[in-house]
């Protein structure tokens, strides 16, 4: 970069896509969204031991409108289906999907009439965080991986 | 009634004895296991009996515990009337401090019971939930449609035997998907 080192102290430099990639990525706010057991393991991520905070996804939001990520945690059955999908509708742009666990990946054990084969089939998963359930520490590995995708996105251009 | 291997004959319970002194037409036996009494009778003798069960003092059954039912398919010639369905209701006295099991069968061709709606009214959940499983269907209950699956749901009753464990498509279709 040409103007790299030409400022004083108190300045850097950056490109618009990293600083507001890195804006994005450290203010993850996100749904509370359990569905079963592994929704357990998203509220002890959130708690003091594992502080979901320090990664800024810490502030759980009971509205999709002032919500940039949802955590699908738990089996979702098909009746459940239309909600999470007219949830996810109601989230503003830029939002992401976590799927955790194996239910919400891919129904898991449950091969049942009721219980939809993975929540990919109606809302687009940016991250699959694997696990019956998965720990805290998979949880924010998954969450880790999300802001790793977030900085390579282009910001202000039309996809 | 033919006894089932590892069940005693409860023919000589006195609760068994009072229903069938008083019902003889409805009543055909009782088995005991593990000191649980199950009373068979006909679907018919369900409202008469249950009456009695709750307002007979010595009886004074107030609490139904659960109604569910079985799904006999394939097996059906192992018991008596050869019927596919049994209703299974479980009684217990709050007061009195026991407990019975009331089985009645339900045929595949004629598949209604009377509801119990009228004599316990905590019935009433339990009985839609039977229907909307089972497809049994429930004579004289005041709101009988489906309770945990959709009213527009339409691939029959998944706790039957010959349902298909996937079910016949409704859990891969998403019709609120096309509506945008």
């Amino acid at each position: 970069m040409g103007l790299t080192g030409q400022f004083e102290a108190n300045f850097i430099t950056t490109t618009v896509d990293n600083a507001v990639n890195w804006a994005r990525k450290g203010s993850l706010w996100p749904l509370t969204f359990g569905l079963a057991c592994c929704a357990i393991e998203m509220m002890a991520a959130v708690a003091s031991r594992y502080d979901i905070d320090r990664f800024g996804a810490g502030i759980f939001r009971g509205s999709p409108r002032q919500s940039d990520l949802m955590i699908v945690a738990g089996t979702v059955c098909r009746r459940m289906a239309p909600v999470i999908r007219k949830v996810y509708d109601q989230m503003p742009e830029p939002k992401y999907v976590i799927s955790m666990g194996s239910c919400a990946t891919s129904g898991n054990i449950y091969n049942s009439y009721a219980v939809v084969q993975g929540v990919d089939r109606f809302v687009p998963v940016d991250i699959y965080v694997p696990g019956c359930p998965p720990t805290p520490e998979a949880l924010l590995e998954g969450i880790l991986r999300l802001q790793d995708q977030i900085m390579k996105k282009k910001v202000f251009v039309a996809a | 009634m033919k006894i089932p291997i590892g069940m005693e004959d409860g023919q000589n319970h006195p609760i068994a004895q009072k229903i069938q002194t008083a019902y003889p037409a409805f009543y055909i036996g009782a088995t005991l296991f593990r000191g649980d009494l199950s009373i068979h009778i006909k679907k018919e003798g369900v409202l008469p009996i249950g009456t009695f069960l709750r307002d007979d003092p010595a009886l004074d059954f107030d609490y139904p515990i659960h109604i569910s039912s079985v799904d006999d398919m394939g097996a059906q010639s192992q018991n008596d009337s050869n019927d596919r369905f049994e209703m299974v209701y479980e009684f217990f006295s709050i007061r009195k401090k026991h407990q019975v099991r009331v089985k009645a069968r339900v045929s595949e061709q004629d598949c209604a019971i009377d509801s119990v709606t009228s004599i316990w009214k905590g019935a009433n959940y339990q009985e839609r939930e039977v229907y909307d499983m089972m497809g049994i269907k429930f004579n004289n209950h005041p709101e009988l449609k489906r309770i945990l699956l959709p009213d527009e749901y339409t691939e029959g009753y998944p706790l039957r035997k010959n349902f298909p464990v996937e079910g016949r498509g409704w859990r891969d279709t998403f019709e609120f998907l096309d509506q945008e």
